[in-house]
Parts: structure tokens; C-alpha cells; sequence
């Protein structure tokens, strides 16, 4: 299996002094959910914000250590960070969709990129919405404003406007938290599917959410990385025995 | 004795809250006072010849029209000079800006603009526009004059409606490959426009009612004629009420009252304006 990306020693530590990430590395399999789990303020955000770069816009004092993206370092200062970004996307924890249609949501990452050609917008706007499973809910209704969807659905649009801007790598950063049952159930049949084709990383909202969708899985303490192992492996025969009390559930 | 004293505190509070409230009524009082007397006296002198003929007879008959145009050039040039600077100075402020010294400056500055009293502004556009810079007493000087004056209430009114506009919206918009500035005016800029819509027109509305920072700038006696180019001087209502109030003998009062209801109709049209784009801006707010 091909590593997509490959971390190494990589450490964060943002202004106001606080450690969030010390000393990780860890790969990343292409066409794989790798699952970041572990409790709150483990680091697990942090990483995920690394590898888009998103933490350019937060206060971070020192990053140290390298992020290899199909060999790249995108941490190099000369990184082309809007390129990254289209390449990685990401979808966050509360859905956040633009105050504008649904089709506006779908295409505005196209637009980002200067892409007006009508055809190819359409086509996005399909094949964004079709892959988050949306498409036959909304598709009477492209031209409405997107905040009139239901919780459920405006994280499944977050997810369709990712999609459509084509990337390789997708990162949740614990897209269902908000979301009930059914909707989770819908996402993470959605992540299933497109594991073929892109690479995902996902931090999930529970232990069980972790153990479900898990090809991979990394478990994160206090910025460290205690764990990480194949899914099934680390949530049935885990080697640490903190990340054994974690999960089975003995803190946390 | 306990129980003496508890209702001493209730009767208290009751008389306190009382007060603030015959207060708080009060303030209305002198509010319709003002518009109810200016309208009872001036509403007989509006005519179509008042608002549309040049003034007569040293200005003791005719209409008023050099001055309401005066006005109306005035509140353009104020806001040609003004609304451009300031919402550039609001989105450096609100998006760009760090938390430094700069800041700090630039921030400090702004509020001591807001504070320095109206005249001081006049004789310094005196001194810079109208005779350093040569532009002579003139719509120019005068506009430049009201623009800086402007500058403040402009520049805060925009920064906090930037401000207001959600923070996750210009995150995901990053996150999809966005530069900043692709963010300020795909998303935060058409969601921040009516707030800063309202506080130009709020900046505009004071400036349109000034008289101080015309009078050395801008602001003639009396013009046969409308002003042809910024280097001309105008008329305009405020400077034009004064001068009727004080400087002419014999003037008949109902001239003075019907300047001021069409000055205060001016100005208060534009704060109907301003309530009307921030009242149908909310009900279409999608956050």
C-alpha cells in the first residue's frame, strides 16, 4: 500500500505557549480512512490543520519536522498553500455552509480557481453532490439557499463542496458531532465509498465511530502519538496499555 | 424592625425605577418639540418656487434652491473623497491588521478624529486646502474638509460590520483554496454591505448638517448662480440658515423655518434610507 502522506518528527507549539503536537510521525495510506482518535485536546485538530496548512492562520509559534505529501514537504516555506489546500480538503466540525444556493456552495471553490466555464460547474455541482449522497434530495432545488437544508444535509453539502474541487486527500475534523444517527449513518456509508478513489483522514467524534470506519487508526494523548497500527488490530489487540484503557472506555 | 426595612428597599426600588423611566420619556419631549415647531413653522413656506428658484431680494424672498444643490454637492464630494478611504482603512483594520503598535496607533487616531470639535476641522481645511494647497474657497476644499471628518465614524461603522460577518465563513473559504482577498470580496465584503452601507450614510448625514468645517472652506453668502466646477464656491442650508438667522435685517421668519424643515428633511431621508437597507438586510441575513 502506498503511503500518501508521511509525517515526520513533527512538532507544534502555538504562541500562547501551549504544546499541542510533540514528536510525531506517522503514514498516511492512499485509498484508506486513517481514523485520529483519542481524547480532547490530544493534538488530533492540530494535525489535521497542519496538513492543509489552515494553522497559518492561527497563532503557531514553532512547527518543526516535516510533512510529506507525495514526497513534498509542504511545510517548506516556498509551499504553494492555495494549491495544498485544493489538493486537501477539509470539512469541519459544525457544517459551515456560505450564505448563498447550494449551487453556489458547490461551484465557489471553481470560481476560487477562476473556473467559469458552465459545463464544467455543472458538472462539479453533479458529481460533488451525487459522491456525498445528496444529489437526489436537493437536485429539484440547486437554486435555493443552502441554509434552508437540514443539519444532516448542510454536512453532507460541506462534503459535496470538497468533492467538487477534486481533491486527493480529504480530512473531517469530527464531521457528524452535530448530527444524529441516521445522518452519521449516511456520512459514513459516503466515506466508505470514496475511500476508493481519495485518501481520508477522520477524526472521529467517539471510540465507536473510530473502531467502525478505521482502515488505520492513531491514537492521540496530550500531543502524543501512543498508538497507531492497522484498525481492527489496535481496537481489538492494543500493545499500549493506555491506549487499551481508552479504548475500552476506562477514561476519556 | 427587619420588616420596616424591606419595605423601605422595595419602595425604593419602585421610586428608582420610576424615575428612570419618566426619564427615559423625557428625552422624547424635546425631540417633537423640535420637529413639531419647525414643521408647524416652516411647512407654510414650502413651496415649489421656494425649493426650485434662486433667492430674492437680498434673500428675504425667492426660494432656496442654490443651497439645497450646495447641500446635495457638498454630501457627493464628502462621500467620493471619504466612502473609498475609509472602507480601505476598515477591511486593513478588520482582516489585515495585526494586534501591534500600528494598530494601536491608527485605532487611537481614529477615536481622537471622532473627538476633535467640528471648527477645528474648518480652519484646518482652511489651512491645508484652501490655502496650502491652493484650492481656493471651493466645493473641493469644503469636501476634502467634511470627507476627513467623516473619515472616523466611517472607518468604525464599516470595521464592526466587517467584524459582525462570521469567522468560520472566511475559514472555510480559505480552506477551499482562497486567497485573503478572494475571501474579503466573494463572502465577507457582500455580507458586511449593509452594515457599512448604513454607517456611510449615518457619516454623510453628519456631514450634510455641519456648518462649522464649510465656513472657512466652501461655504459663500449668497452665489447668483449655481456652482459650475469644485473649484466654486456654494451655498448650503446649514451655512445658509445661519446666515438668514443672523445676518440679514428684516428676514422674514418663515424663510428661516422652512430652510430648516428642509434641512432636517434632508438629513433625516437619508437616516430613513439607512433604517430601510439594515431593516431588509436582516430579514434576508442568512446567519
Amino acid at each position: 500500500m502506498v503511503d500518501k502522506i508521511v509525517i515526520q518528527n513533527l512538532s507544534l507549539q502555538y504562541t500562547d505557549g501551549t504544546e499541542s503536537l510533540r514528536d510525531i510521525s506517522l503514514s498516511i495510506p492512499a485509498n484508506s480512512i486513517t481514523v485520529l482518535f483519542g481524547p480532547a485536546g490530544g493534538g488530533k485538530s492540530s494535525l489535521l490543520r497542519c496538513l492543509n496548512r489552515l494553522n497559518d492562520l492561527t497563532e503557531v509559534k514553532v512547527v518543526s519536522g516535516k510533512i510529506l505529501l507525495d514526497g513534498e514537504n509542504i511545510l517548506d516555506p516556498k509551499t504553494d498553500v492555495i494549491a495544498l489546500r485544493r489538493k486537501v480538503g477539509m470539512v469541519f466540525a459544525r457544517p459551515v455552509v456560505l450564505p448563498m444556493s447550494i449551487r453556489q456552495n458547490l461551484t465557489y471553490g471553481l470560481e476560487l480557481a477562476n473556473e467559469k466555464r458552465r459545463f464544467k460547474l455543472d458538472e462539479a455541482v453533479e458529481r460533488g453532490l451525487k459522491l456525498a449522497a445528496l444529489w437526489d434530495e436537493v437536485k429539484d432545488r440547486l437554486d435555493d439557499p443552502a441554509i434552508a437544508l437540514s443539519g444532516g444535509q448542510q454536512q453532507r453539502l460541506c462534503l459535496a463542496r470538497v468533492l467538487a474541487n477534486q481533491p486527493e486527500v480529504i480530512l473531517l475534523d469530527e464531521p457528524t458531532s452535530g448530527l444524529d444517527p441516521i445522518s452519521t449513518g449516511k456520512v459514513e456509508t459516503a466515506l466508505q465509498e470514496l475511500k476508493k478513489e481519495y485518501t481520508i483522514i477522520l477524526v472521529p467524534h467517539s471510540v465507536q465511530q473510530a473502531a467502525r470506519t478505521a482502515d488505520f487508526a492513531a491514537f492521540f494523548l496530550q500531543g502524543e502519538l501512543v498508538e497507531a497500527a492497522e484498525g481492527k488490530e489496535l481496537f481489538i489487540h492494543p500493545q499500549n496499555k493506555r491506549t487499551e484503557d481508552y479504548v475500552e472506555g476506562r477514561f476519556g | 424592625m427587619k420588616r420596616r426595612f424591606s419595605i423601605d428597599r422595595f419602595l425604593i426600588q419602585r421610586l428608582g425605577v420610576s424615575l428612570i423611566t419618566l426619564v427615559a420619556v423625557l428625552t422624547v419631549v424635546p425631540i417633537l418639540g423640535v420637529f413639531g415647531y419647525i414643521i408647524a413653522k416652516g411647512a407654510p413656506s414650502i413651496s415649489w418656487e421656494f425649493l426650485t428658484a434662486m433667492p430674492r431680494d437680498g434673500m428675504r424672498a425667492g426660494g432656496i434652491l442654490p443651497a439645497i444643490v450646495g447641500t446635495f454637492y457638498l454630501t457627493l464630494g464628502t462621500a467620493i473623497f471619504s466612502v473609498p478611504l475609509g472602507i480601505a482603512a476598515a477591511i486593513y483594520l478588520a482582516e489585515y491588521a495585526q494586534e501591534n503598535w500600528l494598530t494601536r496607533l491608527i485605532r487611537i487616531a481614529i477615536i481622537n478624529l471622532a473627538g476633535i470639535p467640528s471648527v477645528v476641522y474648518g480652519l484646518f481645511g482652511l489651512g491645508l486646502f484652501v490655502l496650502f494647497l491652493k484650492f481656493g474657497t471651493s466645493l473641493l476644499s469644503a469636501s476634502l474638509t467634511l470627507a476627513i471628518m467623516t473619515l472616523p465614524v466611517l472607518i468604525s461603522a464599516a470595521e464592526e460590520a466587517l467584524r459582525a460577518v462570521p469567522q468560520s465563513f472566511r475559514t472555510v473559504s480559505i480552506s477551499l483554496g482562497g486567497t485573503r482577498w478572494q475571501t474579503i470580496r466573494k463572502i465577507v465584503l457582500p455580507q458586511a454591505l449593509p452594515g457599512i452601507i448604513t454607517g456611510v450614510i449615518l457619516g454623510l448625514e453628519r456631514a450634510a448638517g455641519e456648518t462649522a468645517p464649510i465656513l472657512f472652506t466652501g461655504a459663500a453668502f449668497f452665489l447668483p448662480r449655481l456652482p459650475t466646477s469644485p473649484f466654486d464656491a456654494t451655498m448650503a442650508l446649514p451655512y445658509h440658515l445661519f446666515v438668514i438667522s443672523t445676518q440679514i435685517p428684516e428676514m422674514p421668519i418663515q424663510i428661516q423655518y422652512g430652510t430648516a424643515l428642509v434641512l432636517i428633511i434632508f438629513v433625516l431621508g437619508m437616516n430613513l434610507i439607512a433604517t430601510i437597507i439594515r431593516s431588509r438586510a436582516r430579514a434576508k441575513r442568512q446567519w
